[in-house]
This record gives C-alpha cells, structure tokens and sequence, in this order.
C-alpha cells in the first residue's frame, strides 16, 4: 500500500497547489472559472455590489423599529419570524427561517455560529471579522458575560444571557429593547438607534 | 466531523478581533472569493453541507492558517476538483488547459438579484410524527462521526430541554452525502452549568437547533 495514503492525511488538495497570497490565491480560481466559461465577470461584480451596497443591517433595524412602534407586527415577527419578513418582502438567503428573540428586563440573547459563520444575510447582510473568528465562536457559549464584556456590554447578574448557536439552517435575530426616552421618535430615527450588533446581541440600543 | 471548525469551548483564542467602521469586504479579492463561492451554487453540483464539509476537510493546521474568504476560495477550488470541473494541473498553472463543455449558461448580471433573493427552504413534509415534544429532557448522543455532522463537540452527551419545534428538516449529515433524508428539527436549551461545570453560570444557557437522530429521551 502507498505509503501516502491522502485519504487517511486529508486536508484541501487544491491548498498547497494555490499561491500563498490570498489575492493571487483568488485570482488563479477566477481566472480558470472565467476562462471555462463557469461564471460571468459582470455577474460577480452584481453578487459584490448587492453585499456592499444593498443587502445589510438597514433591513435588519426597520424591521426592529417596526416591531417597536407596531405591537401587531412585533407579536408577527416572534411568532413566526419568516412570515413576518415575507409581509414586508423580504426573502433570499437566510430570511426563509428567522426566529426573532426578544431582550427584556430578565433575558438578554446573543446569537453565535461555533461550527462555521451561519448568519441572517437577507436582514444583516455579511457578517463581520469578530463573528467569523475562533475567539468570539469559541468563547461566546462559554463565558458569554466576558464576550459581552469586551464589546462593552456588562449585564446585571440577575439577567439571565441565552447563548444560540445557528447549527441548522434556522436563523436568529435578536430584537433588542426600545430604549427609554424614545417615546416621540419616528420609526425612521428609531432604526438608526439600531446597529448591527444591536441584533447579533453584542450591544443594546443607546439614545 | 471532529476537525478544527468545531471551536465551541475551545481556549486559547484570545480576545474578540473587533474591528470599528469595518467594511463589507477588505479589499476586491474578499468579495471576489465570496461572490464565485455564491455563484458556484448556481452550477447545481453541490449544496450548503457539501461547501461546509469541504472546509472541513482542512488539517487543523491549513483551517487556522486561513482567513474566512481564503477558507472560501480554497474550498471552492477543492470542490470543483471533486466534481471533475477543475483538475489539479489547472489549479497548479492557475489556468483552464480545457473548455469544458458546458452544463449551462454562467449566471448573468442580470439574474443576480433574483438568484440572491430567491427562497432557499429547508423544511420538508412530515412523514413520521415527532419523537420529542416542546419541554421534553433528552440527552445528545456521543456519535463522532469522520463526516459531517451539525453537533459540536461541546454539546455532545449532555442533558437539556425541548423548547422549540422548528419542523422537519433537511438533515445536514445526510445532505452532505447528497441525501435529504429530511429529520425533526428541535432547539434544545442546555444550561451553562450542564456544558461546562462548575465554570458555567447556572442562570446562563446555550441553545442548539438539533435533528431528532441526535437526541434520546433523558
């Protein structure tokens, strides 16, 4: 029997054939894939440009604002997240199966992903560095209140924090609690109280 | 599979790289890699576990030595070996030596936002009642299969609660074999104490979305 058994080593076939550099690494499978007719330069620069410019945490806080001024809808939207994101058109991936968490006085949530970075793209769009790193994956279902901390976050020791690890292809958003003083504001400056994190469950909404 | 991805619990990492004003993409080769990985989906040769699966093919040294939109482009190029669209050479001269003929058209520009927003469902019909109610105790299993697999290590042999029944379900293990094989889908809450001893805070939870084979009654 060969000696070099790959399939018993394992690891990328392709890892140690590519260049080293990362964008001389993409660079080498674009130009294959454009040269063998897979995929369209102007359809990557589209998928770039919907990520950048279109899809992102904006959808994500009119939604919190909406829940936050329309009771009816925010009942909707914990009952059957999917749906509720349907009524307002919005679809695509990671919209199909959303359950929407509440933050109240007791309980403070925060979502993670341990095994890869599953997200909420069509209402958060891509997420960021800390989301996708070991440390946040690795810490966060042990030692929630320390992660939190980091970001900023010290929560009373009688709130209870609920860790949800995305391991299917459900989705979570955290719906955080509308701050005091907020009374007057419109939806339009109640969503701009939302940011990102906001909804991941790293921060909570300021005014 | 027990490989490097599985980082739930783990030490060692350090604090949370948090990054201020950070952009979608640093820079045009990480939205390059995220979007031909998007793309790729449209050719129909593989599905979500399968990419999943291939970067967990990675030895935990290549896995670490990675940034996430290498990880992505690395296991693009891994896939499309497997499936026959790319060979080894090519990837090592960093140029297609064939045109292959062609499945289908290249996605174009103009598809793009409805392929974006297209539904991607994974629930299925019921064909068997669920074994678990919401309240339910169960215990996970210890399995540790060399395959793909959505149950971490942290969370395996434990006890926890029923608290949502999210339907039946694709079931990842069997879909990165090509295979639905659709199974019931519960969140199950495990308290900090339970995952991590007396270095978990009792009041604090973890909860996981775990297919019924993982799960026996308590």
């Amino acid at each position: 029997m060969d000696r070099h058994d790959h399939t018993r080593e394992g690891g990328s076939p392709s890892h140690s054939l590519l260049p080293s550099e990362p964008a001389l690494r993409v660079k080498a499978i674009e130009t294959i894939l454009l040269e063998k007719g897979l995929i369209d330069a102007a359809a990557v620069d589209a998928i770039i440009d919907q990520f950048e410019n279109r899809i992102g945490p904006k959808v994500g806080a009119a939604l919190i604002a909406k829940a936050w001024t329309d009771a009816s809808f925010k009942t909707a939207l914990l009952k059957n997240g999917a749906a509720a994101l349907a009524s307002l058109g919005i679809s695509g991936i990671g919209a199909e199966q959303v359950i929407a968490v509440e933050n109240t006085d007791s309980v403070h949530n925060v979502v993670v992903c341990t095994l890869c970075s599953c997200y909420p793209w069509a209402v958060l769009g891509l997420p960021p560095t800390w989301y996708k790193s070991e440390a946040y994956r690795s810490r966060v279902v042990r030692e929630p209140r320390k992660v939190l901390a980091e970001f900023g976050l010290d929560l009373p020791q009688d709130v209870e924090v609920r860790v949800w690890d995305s391991t299917s292809e459900m989705r979570f958003l955290v719906v955080p609690q509308r701050p005091k003083g907020t009374e007057d504001m419109s939806e339009e400056q109640l969503a701009s109280l939302v940011s990102r994190d906001c909804m991941v469950g790293t921060a909570v909404p300021h005014l | 599979m027990d490989g490097m991805h599985d980082v739930g619990g783990m030490a060692g990492f350090g604090s949370i790289p948090i990054e201020d004003n950070e952009p979608v993409f640093h820079g045009d080769w990480e939205g390059k890699s995220f979007a031909m990985v998007l793309l790729s989906f449209s050719w129909r040769k593989w599905n979500l576990d399968q990419t999943r699966s291939s970067h967990e093919q990675l030895t935990p040294q290549q896995y670490l030595s990675l940034s996430y939109y290498e990880r992505l482009i690395t296991g693009l190029a891994d896939r499309a070996i497997k499936a026959g669209l790319v060979t080894t050479d090519e990837i090592r001269a960093g140029h297609a030596s064939a045109v292959p003929e062609q499945f289908a058209m290249p996605l174009t520009r103009k598809a793009v936002p409805a392929f974006i927003k297209a539904p991607r469902n994974y629930l299925r019909p019921n064909t068997i009642a669920p074994a678990y109610r919401v309240g339910d105790r169960i215990c996970t299993v210890t399995d540790s299969p060399d395959s793909h697999t959505r149950l971490p290590r942290y969370a395996r042999g434990r006890s926890g609660t029923i608290i949502l029944y999210h339907g039946c379900n694709v079931f990842a293990d069997s879909n990165a074999d090509g295979n639905e094989n659709p199974q019931h889908l519960y969140a199950v809450r495990f308290s900090g104490s339970e995952l991590w001893g007396q270095q978990g805070n009792p009041r604090d939870s973890v909860t996981l979305d775990l297919y019924e084979p993982y799960l026996r009654h308590a």
